[in-house]
């Protein structure tokens, strides 16, 4: 009993706080109040900002040159292990915080330099996929009829693959390469993104306010696109958001696998690749990139965590 | 209830086809000459429309397509260039080791996933739930490949000479032989017949085929090799279960029925156990078809990490070697898995919540 009394309580009060009651506050900023409250968002926004920070000003942060062979310029080896000052490494050694990978290059620069390829990835993927999947996904909910089924069974068939084996097909016909890995990742989470959007259309299309506009005359893609579609977003953001985190796992993948990111770009996903035989020698070698990818992907998952409590204010009770 | 399965199984056809034309259409997009792709760059003219006339090249797409239909049903997936050996052969070499490791990874998933989900739930918002979400999160969050690394490393280096190492790669021990069960048992069988093959399918699953052959040694060596492979491609999934099992519990309790069970005074055990956890399986059983594809795509990345001779490495180091025919083989055959096991998990959904059983 007493939660549901101090639910309501806290939904009145972000009723209130909202300013529904007195002037009206837009969605998007009741959702950012909400989501400053959540802790998982709090978490998650405080990994991707560092990542986004670290991203921003690697040339200072990183030591080394990613690409800078250090062989013949300072006294190390290769696949050294880590050098820390602080905790007791030789002082006269050159400090290399993760060590020296396999091509004698300092890990701490590269895994710095990573950042802003692994960022781009997920950016890049989800933005390809949602362009290709909210248009598929609106005109196929918007119209309906043949088209509405032409798409979506063209979609069923793409869910018909893991995904990433459908991945690793087309990367197959494409060649191994960063770009086709993008191509590859994007058309593979398309159906998610055209099913989502084409449910949110469907339950949005038959308000009243989208009757409103097609009474006051307005054209199909008009109301589409102006009416339909920005009430459908919700869930899409959520998506987008979860997205960005798949992609740049997969990506890291197909780069393990070595049909991604080639070397010598230092990938994470291609530096755990590359060094992978070395795990019972140089652990740090694999240790570093994935601990990377871990906390970029943690920060998105979370954060999608967050706004879809956010965006959901049933589940704020 | 029959209705229901009859259409949920039509359904999967236009979808098994759409693969079908897929995997068709991605060896015919592979930039240059076929034959070129196929028997290397200094191919003779002569050579190249034998090679064409052989595989059906020189006809129309539509009959190309046709012809591949009708291999694809007869199991003939081609030879592969690397081995000049039937694809369908390697695959029955290749499936069982990844059948073995997914099968062994389900169960892993879905026992600890549950009980994981459990425990949180009747825990909720204490420091125990909290804590087991927080390092579901990162369980979600990690490169299943990079996880299989560090356990690699962790039970194969670190843990050397205690009785907690494990191998970590390959399938068997050096010296150790799997001896298929037909052997063992004197059968005699004609070689290339269906039998034969099916036999030899069997006995690649070394875990059950050294358990009907009483052959202890390999069967601990065996499960020894495949623990760490297992985990590895368990955890992604498993945490993925425990998350849906906690908040599905979570919802159930918080019903009226839960309430009256509890008002009437049974003990907070026989609530969660009778009246709460089979209504809170349902979504949890949907979750589990879904993370068969995270299970076969961690078969793939983990066979890689492991050196385990499956289908993922197989179909990886395929594409280096540009052997098309495995790639598309393997293709058909791990997208074909998907779907009846998708289909299996719809109509046991069916089978498990009266509600949505069509009337």
């Amino acid at each position: 009993m007493t939660s549901l009394d101090a639910a309501t309580a806290r939904a009145a009060e972000i009723v209130i706080e909202d300013g529904l009651l007195g002037n009206p506050v837009p969605l998007w900023k009741q959702t950012w109040k909400r989501l400053l409250r959540k802790r998982s968002a709090q978490v998650g926004m405080i990994f991707i900002g560092f990542m986004i920070l670290v991203a921003i000003f690697a040339p200072i942060i990183a030591p080394y040159d990613p690409n800078q062979v250090l062989i013949g310029v300072e006294d190390i080896k290769r696949r050294e292990a880590p050098c820390v000052h602080l905790l007791g490494c030789d002082v006269a050694k050159p400090q290399h915080i993760m060590g020296i990978d396999g091509n004698a290059r300092d890990v701490f620069s590269r895994l710095v330099y990573g950042s802003r390829i692994s960022l781009m990835i997920g950016v890049i993927t989800v933005s390809a996929a949602l362009v290709m999947g909210v248009f598929l996904g609106a005109i196929a909910g918007f119209f309906g009829g043949w088209l509405d089924n032409l798409i979506m069974r063209v979609m069923d068939v793409i869910l018909g693959f893991p995904s990433l084996l459908l991945a690793i097909a087309i990367v197959a016909v494409l060649g191994p390469g960063i770009v086709n890995a993008l191509l590859a990742i994007s058309v593979v989470s398309v159906p998610g993104y055209a099913r989502v959007t084409r449910a949110s259309v469907l339950s949005v299309k038959s308000q009243d306010f989208v009757s409103a506009s097609r009474v006051l005359g307005a054209s199909k893609w008009r109301i589409l696109f102006t009416r339909v579609l920005p009430n459908a977003l919700t869930p899409i953001v959520v998506l987008a958001t979860m997205g960005i985190a798949g992609g740049i796992l997969e990506a890291a993948g197909l780069s393990f696998l070595g049909l991604g990111a080639q070397p010598p770009m230092a990938e994470w996903g291609t530096m755990l690749g590359s060094e992978k035989d070395q795990i019972f020698s140089s652990p740090h070698l694999v240790f570093f990139p994935g601990i990377a990818i871990v906390i970029t992907v943690l920060g998105f998952n979370l954060l999608g965590d967050g706004l879809r409590d956010a965006l959901d204010p049933r589940l704020n009770a | 209830m029959l209705g229901y399965a009859i259409k949920r199984l039509l359904s999967a056809i236009p979808v098994l086809f759409g693969i079908l034309v897929v995997t068709f259409s991605l060896a015919r997009l592979i930039p240059g000459d076929p034959c070129k792709a196929m028997l290397g760059d200094k191919v003779s003219e002569a050579t190249c429309a034998e090679f064409a006339r052989n595989f059906g090249l020189d006809q129309p797409i539509w009959v190309q397509f046709f012809y591949y239909l009708r291999d694809v049903a007869q199991g003939n997936f081609g030879n592969s260039i690397r081995f000049s050996r039937p694809v369908s052969q390697i695959i029955i070499e290749r499936l069982p080791m990844t059948i073995e490791l997914a099968f062994l990874a389900l169960i892993v998933a879905t026992i600890c996933g549950i009980a994981i989900g459990i425990f949180a739930a009747r825990r909720h918002n204490t420091a125990g739930d909290v804590g087991t979400m927080a390092i579901a999160n990162v369980g979600i969050a990690m490169p299943v490949f990079w996880l299989g690394l560090m356990m690699a490393y962790v039970f194969g280096v670190a843990l050397k000479g205690t009785p907690l190492w494990l191998p970590p790669s390959g399938r068997l021990t050096a010296g150790l032989v799997s001896v298929p069960f037909y052997d063992v048992w004197g059968w005699q069988m004609a070689k290339g017949t269906f039998g034969a093959q099916f036999a030899e399918f069997i006995s690649n699953f070394y875990i059950f085929n050294a358990l009907i052959t009483f052959n202890w040694a390999v069967f601990n060596d065996a499960i020894r090799h495949m623990i760490l492979p297992a985990l590895t491609v368990a955890t992604i999934p498993m945490a993925v279960i425990a998350r849906m099992t906690r908040s599905s519990l979570l919802d159930v309790l918080g019903r009226d029925y839960v309430r009256t069970a509890r008002a009437k005074g049974v003990p907070d055990n026989k609530v969660v156990q009778r009246h709460a956890l089979g209504n809170a399986m349902l979504p949890v059983v949907t979750i589990l078809g879904l993370q068969m594809g995270a299970l076969l795509s961690g078969a793939v990345l983990t066979e890689t990490v492991f050196g385990l001779a499956g289908v993922g490495r197989m179909l990886v180091e395929a594409i280096f070697a540009r052997d098309y025919p495995i790639v598309q083989g393997f293709t058909v055959l791990i997208a074909t898995i998907y779907v009846v096991v998708n289909l299996i998990v719809d109509l046991s959904y069916t089978y498990l919540d009266p509600r949505v059983r069509p009337q």
